[in-house]
């Protein structure tokens, strides 16, 4: 890298993180003035929005090729005041705590208990989903039962398609005329609300062109007092591109980039959305500009390489804002989940890798930033090449790329009703979710205990933490007479907080359908304009919202555990196994020691287990697949816990696998720390037993020691490996490659890891900002693939 | 028909090409005072004392190595790993023990996999009766073939059985053109000395078609074993050879013309 890169990459790294009150005075301000309350409600978001974006302080990094700051400087992060409120102690808290923190500075202090609290007391969308979901919701979600993704964020999850990297806002606004012409001189019921929608819309993309003029003014400001030739060059040209784009559709590489940076600063201004958003399939989008220049000799490899990282480096100045409460808990991290795709197939199902797409890998493994995440897509119609570059950058230990199975994702999508090109133009988005890229709003809703259900189930009802009857009464498990008992319980149990668990979304969809409509967004997003309906209302060609099981590793040991312990051999009965849980194994040694070494354990491909996870696997997914959202789209399940399998296991007593209280459960569809003892292609058979076209996604982590990478034989053994399991329709596999003596060091002297990521569950992060239960979690994994 | 093994090992991908699964046999007519899988020496099953550690606790239980197994069982076992052995070109390897042991089984279940489109590979010491290794050759993709010591009275001491029809059956399965690997244990002061190694070197230049030899590092991970099964372990005090040792040695086969891999 370059003296230019090495010092923006510098200052990105070493930039504190802060918070911001800029947005939430903006908002604030613009919400108490008269017009506000004038308009529709998605008027008064186009607004707020554009006020923001005409009054916010512009910033233009020294030497920067890609401009534009959502705050007003690198890693400063803004609040949603309307979304949800900080209090003083919240602010308090995000200063103080030891991981991933945010300076708060006396002044942000001051504005909040002025002007923001004072406003949005009671008032935040927050305050509004509180307010209506029902009791029962509130216990589970106390219980630990689920987790709420949008009760402090947006709904995101979304990437860009094709289609903004080919159109400017102009012609957007052309579209959006159209639109509202037609819905003028049309007798839809609705047309007055989708004209709103419409003006909205239009309000958004002339913001999104002000805000680039007003970086283009600064520019050129600079450009007048530059003494360096070069640099004043550079920021005439940037002058140029700022008037350009995203006015105009980009016709250089260069101008591509720029393009997208300011429509993701526009999704990431307008709200909070969970996985802030995402130029999706970038080697797609930028190859034909790519292609074109370097053969009219305007552009190099190492120019193209030296904007890719500027790019880069745009991405990891934007941490994500930040969390609070249980949502910290289950998500505790600065990383914002932007995950470029590469690779794949092109939309005529052709293999779509390409000269860019390897100089994408290698800015990936020269960069070594946080932020953005990057995933290759591999098909059987790529090249095995590809395949190893991409193993080779996860084998210098930093968790990315993760690698993901097209055609399992095409087929996934097709299932869910998708046409062919939208599933071959999708892709993976967060942590491994599956969407049409440009076309569908694809939202995650919460994390789903699948183990404390089980719990609650062998309490006949009973959460044991708190003594409340959370759940239905499904008989005393003394009475279960087999394990297919066991399983029927289980199955009424989870099915009533599944119900209990998608009307909440529904209520809280309907909120923000209503109440905070994302103009913005919807532009980007095909068809809401021509629909005249909003992104979060269902304006989107494909509406899914997925909820995400949580520990099938974990729920399956246990009930084999059951099956074997209890019903099969007998070694104790099922009064016993439950007060050796209830006294956390204390006194019970011997038990334990059998449950955790003597019983069959998911991840060595033995039916015995691996069955009762397809049963589980098939529970959950009957109980919510295909269920009508508010939206008018469709529930649907993932598997995947980004750190929610830490909280889940911190809400529970020992389970029956022989796990003690308050302890991890396993994630994704790993299997539990420990519990594979028949080596990598047992797991990835046992894994490969649940149907993962039926999911939009599942996450599956292996760890290797790096010694397991030293020549290139067992590179290519690896991904002969990875190409096995995608043979047996496997959705994604990631590689953790790092030593269990560098973790432990790390976690004694953090000072002299500062910069050591490792991959976590769909995300690589800081080992340093890893709570201290994860960061055991991880060394003990690791420890366990070095024997 | 029944076989005697100790252990199936998946992913393993240091015994031949791609990925493969190594199975385990359970008896071996030498006794290598280096031997990494003691406990495989016995032919029949043997009994010893497993210990758990718990959170400080220690849980003891009696365990027994070596299990018999049928053709069929042990095939399903194999062929779970099919998917990993079409997509890496690779498949099972039948280790030790020395698996010429139990030939009529060995044969039985490589039938098995060549029938079933299976690759497979032989493990061995090399020491058998022509006949069984003419019997083996026949279905066998391909062999790793152990040369340890070539002075008849050395190979005496350190495992125990002579080395002549070793060598005799390797001139077989060379003239008749079989697939072999060969594999030499580099143990200090016992096979690395100069005397054997151009002894070594001067048979296997005489060989026609074999050109591949594997040098494996002696390490001494299996010192615990030895500990566990209670067996005398002649070689506690011995450290490995350093990895510029191993490098020179490497130069000096392919000296005479071989490929040479270090491990295997």
């Amino acid at each position: 890298m370059n003296n230019r890169i090495k010092q923006l990459r510098n200052q990105s790294l070493t930039a504190v993180n802060k918070l911001s009150a800029e947005r939430a005075k903006l908002v604030t301000e613009f919400y108490k003035s008269d017009i506000a309350n004038q308009v529709s409600i998605p008027v008064k978001r186009a607004m707020t929005f554009k006020h923001i974006l005409e009054n916010k302080k512009i910033c233009i990094n020294e030497n920067e090729l890609i401009v534009g700051e959502r705050a007003p400087s690198p890693k400063e992060t803004p609040t949603y005041p309307e979304l949800s409120l900080h209090s003083i102690k919240d602010l308090d808290i995000l200063d103080t705590r030891p991981k991933v923190w945010f300076r708060v500075d006396n002044e942000t202090k001051e504005i909040y208990e002025k002007e923001i609290i004072p406003f949005w007391k009671g008032n935040s969308q927050r305050d509004k989903i509180f307010a209506q979901l029902p009791e029962e919701w509130k216990s589970a979600y106390e219980a630990g039962i689920f987790t709420e993704f949008q009760e402090q964020r947006a709904p995101g999850h979304t990437v860009a398609g094709k289609k903004i990297f080919q159109k400017g806002m102009l012609d957007l606004k052309k579209e959006i005329q159209e639109s509202i012409e037609k819905y003028n001189s049309s007798n839809d019921e609705k047309a007055k609300d989708k004209i709103e929608e419409l003006k909205a819309m239009k309000i958004a993309a002339d913001a999104s062109i002000a805000f680039a003029h007003r970086h283009a003014i600064a520019l050129i400001n600079l450009a007048e007092l530059e003494k360096d030739e070069k640099r004043k060059v550079e920021l005439v040209n940037l002058t140029r591109i700022c008037r350009k784009v995203p006015a105009n559709a980009p016709e250089t590489f260069h101008e591509m980039l720029q393009h997208y940076w300011f429509i993701h600063l526009g999704v990431i201004t307008e709200v909070n959305p969970w996985d802030s958003f995402n130029p999706g399939r970038l080697d797609q989008h930028l190859y034909p500009f790519y292609k074109q220049e370097i053969e009219n000799g305007s552009l190099t490899k190492e120019s193209a390489t030296e904007l890719l990282q500027s790019f880069w480096i745009k991405f990891n100045n934007h941490s994500a804002p930040p969390k609070m409460g249980v949502t910290a808990l289950e998500s505790n991290t600065y990383t914002d989940f932007s995950l470029i795709n590469l690779g794949g197939l092109k939309e005529d199902g052709t293999d779509a890798v390409n000269e860019l797409t390897y100089i994408i890998l290698d800015v990936i493994e020269e960069m070594r930033i946080l932020q953005p995440s990057s995933m290759v897509q591999i098909s059987k119609k790529n090249p095995d090449g590809f395949v190893e570059r991409a193993i080779k950058i996860t084998k210098t230990g930093f968790g990315q790329p993760s690698i993901f199975n097209t055609d399992v994702i095409i087929k996934q999508l097709l299932s869910q009703g998708k046409s062919i090109t939208d599933a071959r133009n999708g892709g993976a988005s967060g942590c491994v979710e599956t969407g049409a890229f440009g076309t569908e709003s694809n939202i995650l809703t919460g994390y789903f205990n699948l183990n404390k259900i089980l719990e609650i189930t062998l309490n006949n009802g009973i959460d044991p933490k708190s003594g409340k009857q959370i759940g239905i009464k499904t008989d005393d498990p003394r009475n279960f007479n087999n394990i297919e008992d066991v399983v029927d319980a289980y199955k009424n149990q989870l099915n009533y907080f599944a119900d209990i668990k998608l009307k909440g979304n529904n209520i809280i969809e309907k909120l923000f359908a209503e109440e905070l409509p994302v103009p913005f967004l919807s532009l980007v997003i095909e068809d809401c304009i021509s629909n005249g309906v909003d992104y979060n209302a269902g304006g989107a060609r494909y509406n899914t919202s997925y909820v995400q099981g949580v520990g099938l590793g974990s729920i399956t040991d246990s009930l084999a555990s059951i099956k074997y312990n209890v019903f099969d051999k007998k070694n104790v009965t099922m009064d016993e196994l439950l007060k050796a849980m209830k006294a956390n194994f204390e006194g019970y040694d011997q038990l334990r020691h059998d449950l955790i070494y003597e019983t069959p354990k998911y991840g060595n491909d033995d039916d015995y287990a691996d069955s009762l996870a397809i049963d589980v696997f098939n529970i959950f997914y009957d109980a919510i697949n295909n269920k009508s959202t508010y939206r008018g789209g469709k529930f649907r399940i993932n598997m995947l816990p980004t750190t929610s399998h830490i909280y889940f296991g911190s809400v529970m007593n020992a389970t029956a696998d022989g796990r003690k209280a308050f302890e991890p459960l396993s994630e994704g569809i790993s299997p539990f720390q420990g519990a594979d003892k028949k080596g990598p292609t047992a797991v990835l058979k046992s894994a490969a037993k649940i149907d993962h076209i039926k999911t939009g996604g599942t996450l599956l982590n292996q760890k290797f020691s790096p010694s397991f990478f030293k020549s290139d034989e067992s590179i290519t053994k690896l991904s002969q490996m990875v190409r096995s399991y995608f043979r047996m329709e496997g959705h994604h596999i990631q590689f953790n490659v790092v030593s269990a003596k560098t973790l432990r060091d790390a976690k004694e002297h953090p000072e002299k890891h500062t910069d050591l990521i490792v991959r976590v569950a769909g995300y690589s992060d800081y080992f340093n900002d890893l709570g201290e239960d994860l960061q055991n979690e991880i060394i003990r994994r690791t420890e366990h693939d070095e024997i | 028909m029944e076989g005697t093994i100790f252990d199936i090992k998946h992913f393993a991908i240091h015994d031949g090409s791609g990925i493969r699964q190594t199975v385990f046999f359970k008896g071996c007519p030498l006794n290598c005072w280096w031997c990494h899988n003691p406990e495989s020496q016995e032919a029949d099953p043997e009994k010893y004392m497993r210990v758990n550690k718990l959170e400080g606790k220690e849980f003891k239980k009696e365990i027994t190595v070596g299990y018999k197994t049928t053709v069929d069982k042990l095939f399903e076992t194999i062929s779970g790993d099919k998917i990993f052995f079409e997509e890496s070109d690779g498949g099972v390897t039948f280790s030790g023990g020395e698996p010429l042991m139990q030939a009529n089984f060995l044969y039985e279940i490589i039938k098995k996999c060549k029938q079933n489109g299976i690759r497979t590979c032989i493990d061995t010491t090399g020491f058998a009766s022509i006949k069984t290794i003419e019997k083996i050759a026949e279905v066998a993709d391909l062999f790793l073939f152990d040369i340890k010591l070539i002075d008849n009275i050395l190979h005496q001491k350190y495992t125990g059985i002579p080395v002549d029809e070793i060598l005799r059956n390797l001139r077989w399965l060379d003239e008749n053109k079989k697939n072999v690997i060969l594999r030499f244990p580099v143990i200090p002061e016992i096979t690395n000395t100069k005397k054997n190694i151009s002894e070594i070197k001067s048979f296997i230049k005489s060989l026609k078609n074999i050109n591949r030899i594997d040098l494996l590092p002696y390490h001494n991970i299996s010192n615990g074993k030895y500990e566990r099964f209670k067996k005398e372990n002649k070689m506690k005090d011995t450290s490995p050879l350093s990895d510029h040792e191993m490098e020179s040695l490497k130069s000096e086969f392919e000296e005479i013309g071989f490929i040479v891999g270090i491990g295997g």
